[in-house]
């Protein structure tokens, strides 16, 4: 029996400390002037990561002796990182006052290179293909269940959601349903895009929400036009797309050295053209009638 | 000196080791459940909620900020965690005792030769191998035996969890049984009784408080995993209807959220009480494995 309790301890044990994890990393920063060396950590948001890593990947190239670690972990793992220090760059889909205390988010400076478009997807057996924001809000809040009543087959509807603290949601949440209170009761969830995007494709019936960052070649999901409009990156610069929002890379202070060097990588013409390919809108090309999101 | 030495080469050195060793791991168990209270009771006491509201209510909706404010009600996590736990020990216990009795009793050879082997690879296989093929095999499999939408249920998390905790009873069963003493089988046998009475009247009675402990280590690891059960109980925020229904446990809460919420807001401090929880309902496990063994021996 003692050996029993044991090998429950070590269980126990062993779980726990597997559980636990941290991410704590240090960073050094210097920099010469016509050489970037050094090295910088960023972490956070899971939409955003994709394309820091292939700006990290670029710009250690172009900088050998610079080295540039990417993790994804969440907006908030991001923005409580960088707010005590322990990464260089936070990345995050929303804005730091919205998450941390008023003191902490005064230190952080906020650097805006790209933005991100959500768009509503549905499982490839929907033949609806454009929305009301309207009929859209009264899908996501459970009151609209059945296809047919937007125009489609006699097909329940599946709502899959991502978690309450995604900065997805949040996005969709605040332009496509208007901050309508979303039927959590009735959705399923799936912790990350990808996990969602495999649960539409494979749901009939289905619909849910993606960053157009994950829509780039992709066949398996169907995107929705709302008010008529396709969600493409042309329709968010024009401003007539309206579910987007800008991605905040925040450094705790003025960025310097490598983190400035880096930042400024991603800010140049062949970094852009290379976001846009990869699914993401240049800030800098933003036009007035898109306003801010 | 040289004798000096030598001694302490020979009684002192491993001997020093052993205990140093043994003592981080007492102080690591100590601080991790030193720091899960300091983290878990932030909910109540920084903002405020009621312990009754965290374990009875089912109103989620913690604020993302430090402002707090929010609804932090867990009932629905927590009799998700209960119910697939317990759907999960409903379904592997008779497995699992079945096979502890073929593998010990009806037929050692093939058990040690096939059986425990397979049981070892089940032990192996990672749980986000588990999840991924409950994901694409049992997910949709309901969903088409039971005519539904979508098969994220209640069900397919306690399959997945059934054939996660099935190996844990199981060995901790044949244990069990091989500790009965043999005195009983010789007696019974020349009592006349036939394998299948020795077996149902005598072996498993004597060796029910091992198996007790089995089917509660299962349940512990059952509430503890995270990934495989996330994977298809579709995290719906409800009580499930039945156990066709999807509905949402603690783990896969906690694994949803820690990332995205600001460390030390409403929101991440409320997912923190979760793991207090769980932390304490483990240590109540142990505490009924203890009590169930002592019980055994003083029967013996």
């Amino acid at each position: 029996m003692k050996k029993i309790f044991a090998l429950f301890m070590a269980v126990v044990l062993v779980g726990i400390t597997m559980t636990a994890c941290s991410t704590n990393t240090k960073s050094s920063t210097s920099s010469t002037t016509s050489e970037v060396t050094g090295s910088l950590t960023a972490a956070g948001s899971s939409a955003l990561a994709p394309l820091v890593q292939v700006a990290a990947d670029n710009f250690q190239q172009l900088n050998p002796k610079a080295s540039v670690n990417v993790s994804a972990g969440g907006s908030g793992t991001g923005l409580t990182q960088v707010a005590n220090k322990s990464i260089d760059i936070g990345n995050s889909d929303v804005t730091a006052e919205s998450k941390l205390t008023a003191d902490q988010a005064a230190t952080l400076k906020d650097h805006q290179i790209c933005a991100i478009g959500v768009a509503a997807v549905v499982n490839s057996d929907v033949t609806v293909t454009n929305l009301s924001k309207q009929q859209l809000s009264d899908i996501f809040t459970g009151k609209i269940t059945n296809w047919n009543q937007v125009g489609g087959a006699d097909e329940a509807i599946t709502l899959i959601s991502r978690p309450e603290s995604s900065g997805t949601r949040a996005l969709f949440k605040q332009y496509a349903l208007d901050n309508a209170i979303e039927s959590s009761n009735t959705a399923l969830s799936s912790d990350d895009s990808g996990t969602l995007e495999t649960n539409i494709a494979s749901t009939k019936g289905s619909i849910g929400y993606l960053a157009f960052s994950y829509l780039v070649g992709k066949y398996d999901v169907k995107k929705m036009s709302i008010d008529g409009v396709a969600p493409t990156l042309e329709n968010v610069y024009n401003g007539s797309y309206p579910v987007w929002g800008t991605e905040h890379m925040y450094t705790n202070g003025e960025a310097t050295g490598v983190t400035k060097a880096f930042l400024d990588y991603m800010g140049t013409d062949t970094f852009q053209t290379q976001m846009e390919n990869l699914g993401y809108n240049v800030i800098s090309k933003m036009t007035t009638a898109a306003g801010k999101h | 000196m040289i004798y000096l030495i030598e001694k302490f080469k020979k009684e002192y050195l491993g001997r020093s080791i052993v205990t140093v060793l043994g003592i981080v791991i007492i102080l690591v168990t100590l601080s991790i459940t030193g720091f899960l209270f300091y983290k878990g009771l932030g909910t109540f006491v920084t903002y405020n909620h009621s312990v009754w509201e965290f374990l009875f209510s089912s109103e989620w909706k913690p604020a993302d900020n430090f402002d707090g404010g929010g609804k932090v009600g867990a009932a629905i996590f927590i009799v998700g965690s209960l119910l697939i736990s317990f759907l999960a020990l409903l379904i592997a216990t008779p497995f699992s005792i079945a096979s502890a009795v073929f593998m010990t009793e009806i037929s050692p050879k093939l058990g040690k030769k096939l059986l425990q082997p397979a049981i070892g690879i089940f032990v192996g296989i990672p749980s986000v191998v588990y999840g991924w093929v409950g994901l694409t095999v049992l997910v949709p499999a309901i969903a088409h035996v039971f005519n539904l939408p979508y098969g994220f249920s209640v069900l397919a998390g306690g399959i997945v969890l059934a054939l996660m905790i099935f190996p844990t009873i199981t060995s901790v069963s044949v244990d069990a049984i091989e500790n009965v003493d043999n005195g009983y089988k010789e007696a019974s046998y020349a009592l006349g009784t036939t394998r299948w009475q020795y077996i149902y009247k005598v072996m498993l009675p004597s060796a029910t408080s091992g198996i007790l402990t089995g089917v509660i280590l299962g349940l512990a690891r059952a509430f503890g995993e995270a990934l495989a059960v996330a994977m298809v109980i579709g995290k719906m925020l409800t009580f499930p209807d039945n156990i066709l229904s999807a509905t949402n446990n603690m783990t896969a809460e906690i694994a949803s959220d820690m990332g995205n919420s600001a460390q030390g807001g409403e929101f991440n401090d409320a997912l923190w009480s979760m793991a207090l929880l769980l932390l304490i309902i483990s240590f109540i496990f142990i505490l009924i494995m203890r009590i169930i063994a002592k019980k055994g021996e003083e029967v013996k």
